[in-house]
């Protein structure tokens, strides 16, 4: 999957604002940003549901979106709100959205079996969705999504709304995908998902790319390795030692980051600090200190 | 700014589209049907009944069966619409049908096919109970019953477009309430479908002549009384063109709202 100076206007703003991507077949990236940073307009670029005001894009070697039709036979979509069919059971929704990509009565049999077999759904076969909770039928759009076993699948926001469980399963399942050579690219507002899951993430705000690399990599080069957390006042003019980098005041925390422990563990001892936690700077701090720490719309 | 997206000629897609309206269908049936043909019969029992009894023929025909005659098209024309308005515009907005089907290798051409051609379809189903009514009543029977199914199907088709129209422009049910009483209502009350469009004011007539109701009973009347259309081609004409029209327009407007 590749694409080169994408850009998708809208009368009122700039939804993707100059994107280049290069995804190679059976990695597994994540789409990261804030809301309304260009994450869902993206997908559905690729997926050619919208036409780029600027810019190529080619997935599975299809040029989009002249040939999207073609392009999504091979592609699972897995979207962002439920959009499972209310009145059919859990095997009708599967057999109706097979044959939207004209799969054989006989291959749909086959299909349905193995995918129910794959998300532990077998009990519920003919269970009406009505009746299902919010973890089940994530799983099951995520089995329609693989109805046609597609080379390539795009989640929108997979795990937002599950409960641990569901989050946990939903992660296995898409582990084994991957280990199955899939290529899989997804959106995600977890932090701890993305680091778990992908090869490689892009930090997008505002329809631009701030950060591509490989989770860890992105955490090492935007910020030291350790970060300490203090929840109490602390003196405004505050002396640091060298070996400790920068100090942040985010409302009533303020951070302070440094490469080793000692100095951290020094400062806790000094200040005589309770309400603190000291830790390994993650993904999450990377992504609050590029897309800035802010509230937004 | 954004370029329009063009806009995809349909495919054999379209019939994945109306296999699924029509698994809902047959899932709901009973009541559905019940439904369908209480309604009708209501109108037919009380105005063929009733006023027949004061009128005992209009245009040469009994009463009776003028006026079933009409309400097997003004069925399909109801039944047709209703589904092609709150129904799909639900698939739409409120149950993200459409939006899961536009992910998987279907364009709105395709979707807006499916979508009209089972609205058609519903129309169908009304007005074949409306014709089984009529059969019980002695109303009509042989060959002009099986003649009248494909052009039954053809004026579904018409009106499923022109809602369909409304249903990609629309925001909200709200919308719909002003195409039934500023379209269908007067359609139904000038078309003949209760009394000859002859009984009308000259310039109502004119106006009557392109609508589509007037063509579809022009045809569907005289063929269940077992009678050859005066203007089979003429009136099967303009009833295509309505739905070639209508889904053509209901296409770019869709492709437009949904591919933005």
């Amino acid at each position: 999957m590749r694409v080169a100076g994408l850009v998708k206007r809208y009368p009122d703003r700039s939804a993707v604002d100059g994107v280049d991507l290069d995804i190679p077949r059976g990695e597994c990236f994540g789409l990261l940003g804030p809301n309304g940073a260009g994450k869902t307009t993206t997908l559905r670029l690729l997926l050619g549901l919208t036409t780029p005001s600027l810019g190529t894009i080619t997935v599975l070697g299809y040029p989009i979106p002249r040939e999207a039709r073609l392009a999504r036979r091979r592609i699972g979509v897995v979207p962002q709100s439920d959009n499972l069919d209310p009145d059919f059971s859990v095997v009708e929704n599967l057999t109706v959205y097979a044959r939207y990509f004209g799969l054989s009565p006989r291959e749909i049999d086959s299909r349905i079996a193995s995918l129910l077999d794959f998300a532990q759904l077998t009990d519920r076969a003919k269970t009406n969705l009505r009746e299902l909770s919010g973890g089940t039928k994530r799983r099951l759009t995520l089995i329609r999504a693989l109805i046609h076993d597609p080379e390539l699948i795009i989640l929108d926001e997979p795990t937002t709304g599950l409960d641990p469980h569901a989050r946990q399963h939903l992660w296995d399942r898409l582990g084994s995908l991957r280990a199955a050579g899939r290529t899989l690219i997804l959106t995600t507002h977890y932090m701890e998902e993305a680091e778990r899951l992908c090869d490689r993430v892009a930090i997008l705000d505002q329809g631009k790319i701030r950060a591509l690399g490989a989770p860890r990599e992105l955490v090492e080069r935007a910020l030291p390795r350790f970060v300490l957390e203090i929840r109490e006042p602390v003196d405004e003019g505050l002396s640091l030692d060298p070996a400790c980098y920068r100090l942040e005041r985010v409302g009533a925390l303020t951070l302070i980051y440094a490469a080793q422990r000692e100095p951290l563990a020094d400062l806790v001892d000094r200040l005589h600090l309770t309400r603190y936690i000291e830790r390994p700077t993650n993904l999450e701090d990377c992504f609050l200190k590029l897309t800035g720490r802010e509230l937004r719309e | 700014m954004t370029t329009p997206r063009p806009v995809i000629r349909p495919g054999l897609g379209f019939t994945s589209v109306w296999a699924r309206n029509f698994l809902v269908w047959k899932k709901l049936m009973i009541p559905s049907l019940i439904a369908n043909f209480g309604e009708p019969l209501l109108y037919l029992l009380a105005f063929g009944y009733g006023f027949g009894h004061f009128v005992k023929t209009m245009d040469h025909l009994p009463y009776l069966v003028f006026l079933a005659t009409g309400i097997v098209c003004s069925s399909a024309m109801n039944a047709a619409s209703f589904e092609a308005l709150y129904s799909a515009f639900t698939r739409l907005e409120m149950q993200k049908t459409w939006e899961a089907i536009l992910t998987a290798p279907l364009e709105p051409a395709d979707l807006i096919l499916g979508e009209v051609s089972w609205a058609a379809t519903k129309g169908l189903i009304n007005a074949l109970a409306i014709l089984l009514v009529g059969l019980v009543l002695g109303l009509w029977w042989g060959t002009g019953m099986l003649w009248v199914l494909p052009v039954i199907f053809c004026m579904g088709f018409a009106f499923a477009s022109l809602a369909m129209v409304m249903t990609v422009l629309a925001r909200s049910y709200d919308f719909f309430v002003y195409y039934m009483i500023l379209v269908l209502t007067p359609l139904l009350l000038v078309s003949g479908v209760f009394f000859p469009l002859e009984a009308l004011p000259r310039p109502v007539v004119q106006v009557a002549e392109w609508l589509p109701l007037t063509h579809a009973i022009g045809l569907i009347r005289p063929l269940l009384i077992g009678q050859i259309p005066r203007d089979l081609w003429g009136n099967l004409a303009v009833l295509v063109a309505y739905g070639i029209g209508g889904y053509s327009l209901a296409t770019l407007i869709a492709t437009r709202r949904l591919r933005r």
